[in-house]
Formats: structure tokens, C-alpha cells, sequence
């Protein structure tokens, strides 16, 4: 319905993967990490939620494009779209 | 008191993002809500991929994270009998064999499909009870996450009800059920994202699964049962002393896994909504099936931190010796000591841990303040605690800012779930039914979105009546328990049967209900006094355990619904075969798959589903 989800899901473990890894590598070395056995768990598990990010914003992109060059673009398509306008089928 | 986390800037600012996007999608969504049907339904037009996450999502609300990290630190891997067998049958049946009715139907709710199948009486007292009970438990988890925020960062309980009280006000009321979807798909990938790395790190900490069942063998036997009884979910079920829920396997599988997990995954109009939004019949019926993917899973995901909250302090089981009793002097018990010293604050800050209890707080007496003791003077823990006290204990600022805000994901999915259940019953079988009739479909538009703020209005104050009356919602939610104990009879029968009737039907859920409360009241919990735990009747039998009682009043409700159902059904007149096309297994035609990929037909998911719960269960057993 009107919005693609993958590209705000894409988006928000972009933004929120990107600052971990940034604040993770900013704050490598810090005592803190004793408490994730001396793992700098933000740079690692930033970056495991850049890549999910990019992912579904990469699927999401892809699935908008479809959409934009699809039924339209095409003579079948605008002869479906017509039938479907005539039948009141349009969702 | 337990100590207040101190959140980092970064931790807020995570939240923060978290609450933009939560609200951007429902600003997004605003413009799409034409119609009622967009509004309650989705307009019909959700893929099943989402409409498949929304389904679990909604389900994992902040009770079940919280809940099911308790009884992981109580019950062990035997917690997960409430997905592998509480819940993955159940969701393959409603995928396979009932979803043909609510959808192909084209009711717009669950009360609703009553309607048609059976009349008017049996629709309003599923729609009443339902509309209270979503209210009520939106509330009760709403006053849980207040009560939990207090204790974790100090925050005013006042300020976490409202502040996300309002934030799934809003994106409801712009975006309606489609927004509760799309934010459940979100708070679903949200919540795996939070807890995965803390079961990671937990594990590690611990020494993998072998490590905590090695150490949980000695929690075992410091409770008086075999040492593998916290680690076994099926080898100690033959008899309800020798494992920790204190349950045989029949009451098991006829109580838990056929008679309450298929009243709520069957009849529950927050999870079969979901499912209702999904664009084609075949989409509706996979939703379920889909869910039942990742939900097989979730046991390793939000059980695991219970159950390593109790290992993290345990020493080890000396198998060599064969004693009981932990082994202060292990190798591995030193490790424990070495993991304590690195995580966390020093030991010295904390109150000295009794044995068993791991990273678990003591339950603090509400008004002393003071650590309550069971009758051996042992103290009574606070398993609520277990998983947020991992989160704390494991995960540096950053990742636990990361991890609240999956917890306030999984608080807002539930929420969100309730409310858009609510509004749907509320304007469609409630107010267009009784209240105002044949109104332009703009005005039930208009409703739902003023019935969504009163009906988060009414949360917040069920929120509050808990924190001051605790006693009341218990029995609340007691009396929400007889209510739907019998309901799966009801629907069995009116989708499988053509000859049960309205009549039939309605004495059976009010008959079903009345067994489930005498049951109740004449029987008692081990241990426990009359009162809200039952045998306010009189005492005729005692159970071995708390959950014991509950399937088996469970099991006498659905039995006293059926039978009832089909003696009145056989007194009364049924109707005309004509009128139950599509209601009605035996007249509506089976759905047709021809042309979907193999891989992709409901039959064959459920297959794969049911084969890999058998060999999770085979693994763990």
C-alpha cells in the first residue's frame, strides 16, 4: 500500500548500524567493553546492521524501480490498466 | 533497591531514531486512508511476507519477551513447549484449515464471522468480552514496561505510559492497521537485532550450550530434581514431580497444546486480523504458516537469556563425583568468578547471591522493601528481571541503548496490536452493530480513529488502576482466561459441523466459561491458599502446580463447550445449508492452488513447518 517497508526498515538499520560502528570504533579500547567480554560488540554488530540495511534498502529500490517501469511504460500494461479502470478493479 | 543503568547520549539517541521512523511511517501512511477498509483492514492489499511478521509481532509483546526470559529462568528449556507445542500446531491449523472461513468469508472481523456462521447473541458476547480484554492487556503490559523502566533507568512511570502511549496513538490514528503492521515488520527485525547479540554474548560467556547446561545441572539439583531437568524439554514429562512446570505430557499437549493454544492462535482476533489484511486468499493462509518460521526460532532468542541470567552465577555439576551440590573449587566456577569480575560493576556493589540465582534479583516485598524468603528462607526471585538485568549486565552503552529500544519495540508492537484489534471490533461489531446502523462509511472512518484514542485512553487508565490495585487485574485476568478457554470448541464446530446452530453455540461459550470458574474454584495449586488461586468453592482436588491447574480448567471448559454445543445444536434448529456456503467446511469449495510454485502452496509450508518443529523437539528433548 503506497509505501515499500523495506526502505524505512533499509533506512533505520542503515543510520542506527552506521552510528554504533562509528561509536564503536570511536570508543574502542574502553573499559567498558569488559561488560561484553572484552568484545567491541557496537563496531561489530553496527556493521551486521549496515550490511541488513543496505540489504533491504537495496531490495527496496530495486522493487520501487519495478514499479515505476512497470504496466504503464507498455502498450499491453495501458490496455490492462483500461481494462482494470472499466472493471473498477484499480486498488 | 537495584541499580539504575546510566544511559549514554548514544543510548537516547537510538531511542530517537527508533521514535522518528516509528512515526514517519505512520505520517507516510496518512494519505493512503480513504476508506474504512484501508483504515481496519489494510484495504485488503498487504503481501505475505508482512502480513506474516506483523502476525508473530503483534503476539511479541513486551509480556512475552519479558514473560518468556522469566520462565526461561524458571522452567529452563521447558519453556519452549509454549512455541513448539503451544503455539506451531495451532498457527499450521488456522493457516490450513481456518482461514479459508475468515477470509473467503470476507468478514471483517472475528466477532463478525460469528455473526454469519452463527447469530447475533453469540457475536456480541465474543465482541464485549473482546473489546475488554484488549484494553485490559494493552494496560497490563503498559503498567509492566512502566514498572520495569522505573526499576531499570530510574524513569517516571507516568512519563514511559504516556511517552509511548502516545507515540502508537499517533501512528495509528495516521495510518491505521497498516501502520501497525508495517511498525510491527520493523519492531520484529528490531527485536531480533536486540536480543540476538545478547544471547551471542551470553552464550559465550557462559561456554556455549554445553556450559549452561553443564552449570544449570547444578541449579537442578539445588531445587531437588534430576541435573539435566532444567535442559530437557520432553525426557522428564512422563511424570509432573520430575520436572520444573510440574506438568505430565498429557496435560501438556491436551491442555497447553490443544486447547488453549488453539483458542488463542485460532480465535484471537489481534493475530487472525493480521492475517485478514493479506492481499489473496492463499497470502492469508501462508501468513500463519510464515510465522511460524521465525517463530519455532524464538525460543533460542527470548528464553536462552532467562535461562543464562541463572547459569551466569552457578557453579558446576560435578559429574565425576556425582554429588549433589555445586563445586565451588571447578575450573569453571573460577571462570564464572573471572566473568563477574569483568562484567559489571564490582561484586562488592552488589548484595551476596544465594546459589542458583544467577544474575537474578531477589523479588524486593512491595512495601518493606525488604527481599522476600519462601518457607525455607530461601529468597523468591524476581524472574521479570532476569532478561532486562542481562541486557544491563552484557551490553556497554551503545548496544544497550540498542537493546531498550528493542524492548520498547516489542512493548509498542503488542500495544499497537490490542489497539488495532480494538478499534476494528469496536466500530464494526459494536457500534455499527448496536449504536448507529447504516451510517456513510467516512463516519465508521471517523470512529475508528476516535476509538482508537479512547481506546489508548482506557489502556493508560487500566495501566494505572494495576500499579495501585494489583489484585484487581489479577482477577481480571483470571476471569479473561475462563472467557476464552472454551472458545475453540465454538469455532471447531461451527466451521467443521453444519448441523451446530447459534443457539447451540452461545449456551456453549456461556456453559464452557461457567465450567472453567467451578473448576477453578474447586481446585487448588500445591502449596497455595484459596482465594484468587482457586478453591474458592472448596477444595476437591490439589494439582502439583500453578500450571497444571490452569490447562486442566482449560481442558474442562473446552469440554463442557462442546458437549453442550452439540446436545443444544441437536435440539435445535439448524440452518438451511444455502446460508453457510463458505462458513462451513463440508459447503465451500476447498481453495484452489493450481497455479501458485509449489514451494510457495500453504500445504507445503506446513509440511516444512511441522517437520522442523519435530526436529527441534527431537534435538532438545
Amino acid at each position: 500500500m503506497g509505501l515499500d517497508i523495506r526502505l524505512p526498515i533499509g533506512g533505520m538499520f542503515f543510520i542506527v548500524g552506521l552510528l554504533l560502528t562509528i561509536y564503536g570504533v570511536a570508543t574502542s579500547g574502553d573499559p567498558a567493553y569488559q561488560k561484553s567480554l572484552s568484545i567491541d560488540i557496537n563496531l561489530w554488530w553496527g556493521l551486521v546492521m549496515v550490511i541488513f540495511g543496505v540489504i533491504f534498502l537495496g531490495f527496496g529500490i530495486r522493487g520501487a524501480s519495478k514499479i515505476k517501469h512497470g504496466t504503464e511504460d507498455s502498450p499491453e500494461g495501458q490496455a490492462i490498466e483500461a481494462r482494470e479502470h472499466e472493471a473498477s478493479l484499480e486498488v | 533497591m537495584i541499580r539504575a543503568a546510566n544511559l549514554a547520549w548514544i543510548d537516547y539517541a537510538i531511542m530517537l531514531i527508533y521514535f522518528v521512523f516509528v512515526l514517519g511511517i505512520g505520517y507516510g501512511l496518512r494519505r493512503f486512508m480513504k476508506t474504512s477498509t484501508d483504515f481496519f483492514l489494510s484495504g485488503r492489499s498487504i503481501p505475505a511476507w508482512i502480513t506474516g511478521l506483523a502476525f508473530i509481532s503483534a503476539n511479541l509483546g513486551a509480556q512475552e519477551v519479558i514473560g518468556m526470559g522469566a520462565s526461561g529462568a524458571k522452567y529452563g528449556i521447558l519453556t519452549a513447549h509454549f512455541y513448539w507445542v503451544g503455539a506451531i500446531p495451532a498457527m499450521v491449523f488456522v493457516g490450513l484449515f481456518m482461514m479459508p472461513f475468515y477470509y473467503g468469508s470476507r468478514a471483517r472481523s472475528v466477532p463478525e464471522y460469528l455473526k454469519l456462521r452463527f447469530d447475533e447473541k453469540t457475536r456480541a458476547v465474543n465482541a464485549v468480552s473482546f473489546a475488554v480484554m484488549t484494553v485490559f492487556s494493552s494496560g497490563i503490559s503498559m503498567y509492566a514496561m512502566g514498572k520495569l523502566f522505573k526499576l531499570l533507568l530510574g524513569w517516571d512511570f507516568s512519563f514511559s505510559i504516556w511517552v509511548s502511549a502516545i507515540i502508537v496513538l499517533a501512528y495509528i490514528f495516521l495510518g491505521g492497521l497498516t501502520s501497525a503492521i508495517y511498525n510491527e515488520v520493523l519492531q520484529f527485525f528490531l527485536i531480533v537485532f536486540g536480543f540476538l547479540p545478547l544471547v551471542l554474548l551470553g552464550l559465550r560467556s557462559v561456554g556455549g550450550w554445553d556450559g549452561l547446561r553443564d552449570r544449570l545441572m547444578a541449579v537442578s539439583t539445588g531445587r531437588g530434581l534430576e541435573p539435566a531437568a532444567l535442559t530437557s524439554s520432553w525426557t522428564f514429562m512422563g511424570h509432573a514431580g520430575s520436572n520444573p512446570i510440574g506438568v505430565d505430557w498429557f496435560t501438556l499437549v491436551a491442555g497447553l497444546g490443544f486447547v488453549l493454544s488453539f483458542g488463542y492462535w485460532c480465535t484471537d482476533f489481534l493475530v487472525v486480523q493480521r492475517a485478514m489484511a493479506a492481499d489473496s486468499m492463499t497470502a492469508a493462509r501462508r501468513t500463519p504458516l510464515i510465522a511460524a518460521f521465525p517463530k519455532m526460532f524464538f525460543p533460542f532468542l527470548v528464553i536462552l537469556p532467562g535461562m543464562i541470567a541463572l547459569a551466569a552465577g552457578a557453579g558446576v555439576y560435578n559429574k565425576t563425583a556425582g554429588q549433589k551440590g555445586v563445586q565451588s573449587g571447578s575450573v569453571a566456577a573460577v571462570q564464572v568468578a573471572q566473568v563477574d569480575k569483568s562484567g559489571g560493576p564490582p561484586a562488592s556493589a552488589q548484595p551476596p547471591r544465594a546459589e542458583g540465582q544467577g544474575i537474578i534479583p531477589p523479588k524486593e516485598d512491595a512495601v518493606t522493601g525488604k527481599a522476600e524468603v519462601d518457607s525455607n528462607g530461601r529468597p523468591v526471585l524476581d524472574y521479570d528481571l532476569a532478561t532486562p538485568m542481562m541486557l544491563v549486565h552484557y551490553f556497554p552503552a551503545g548496544l544497550l541503548g540498542l537493546g531498550l529500544t528493542a524492548l520498547l519495540a516489542s512493548f509498542m508492537s503488542g500495544m499497537a496490536g490490542n489497539v488495532t484489534a480494538f478499534n476494528t471490533v469496536w466500530t464494526y461489531d459494536l457500534y455499527q452493530s448496536y449504536m448507529r446502523k447504516g451510517a456513510s462509511d467516512q463516519h465508521y472512518l471517523w470512529m475508528g480513529r476516535v476509538a482508537t484514542i479512547f481506546g489508548i485512553g482506557l489502556s493508560v487508565a487500566a495501566a494505572y488502576v494495576a500499579a495501585s490495585f494489583n489484585n484487581i487485574m489479577d482477577l481480571l485476568q483470571l476471569v479473561f482466561a475462563f472467557v476464552n478457554a472454551p472458545l475453540f470448541a465454538t469455532f471447531a464446530l461451527g466451521m467443521f459441523w453444519k448441523r451446530s446452530t447459534g443457539h447451540g453455540a452461545f449456551t456453549g461459550l456461556i456453559s464452557g466459561t461457567l465450567a472453567a470458574a467451578v473448576h477453578h474454584g474447586l481446585t487448588l495449586p500445591q502449596g497455595a491458599v484459596a482465594g484468587v488461586k482457586g478453591g474458592y468453592f472448596g477444595v476437591l482436588t490439589t494439582y502439583p502446580s500453578e500450571l497444571a491447574q490452569t490447562f486442566w480448567t482449560a481442558i474442562f471448559a473446552w469440554t463442557t463447550c462442546f458437549i453442550v454445543t452439540i446436545i443444544v445444536s441437536s435440539l435445535t434448529r439448524p440452518r438451511p445449508d444455502d446460508q453457510l456456503k463458505g462458513l462451513v467446511y463440508s459447503l465451500t469449495d476447498k481453495p484452489r492452488e493450481g497455479d501458485i510454485p509449489w514451494y510457495k502452496r500453504p500445504v507445503v509450508m506446513a509440511v516444512a513447518v511441522l517437520i522442523l518443529t519435530v526436529i527441534l523437539n527431537l534435538v532438545f528433548s
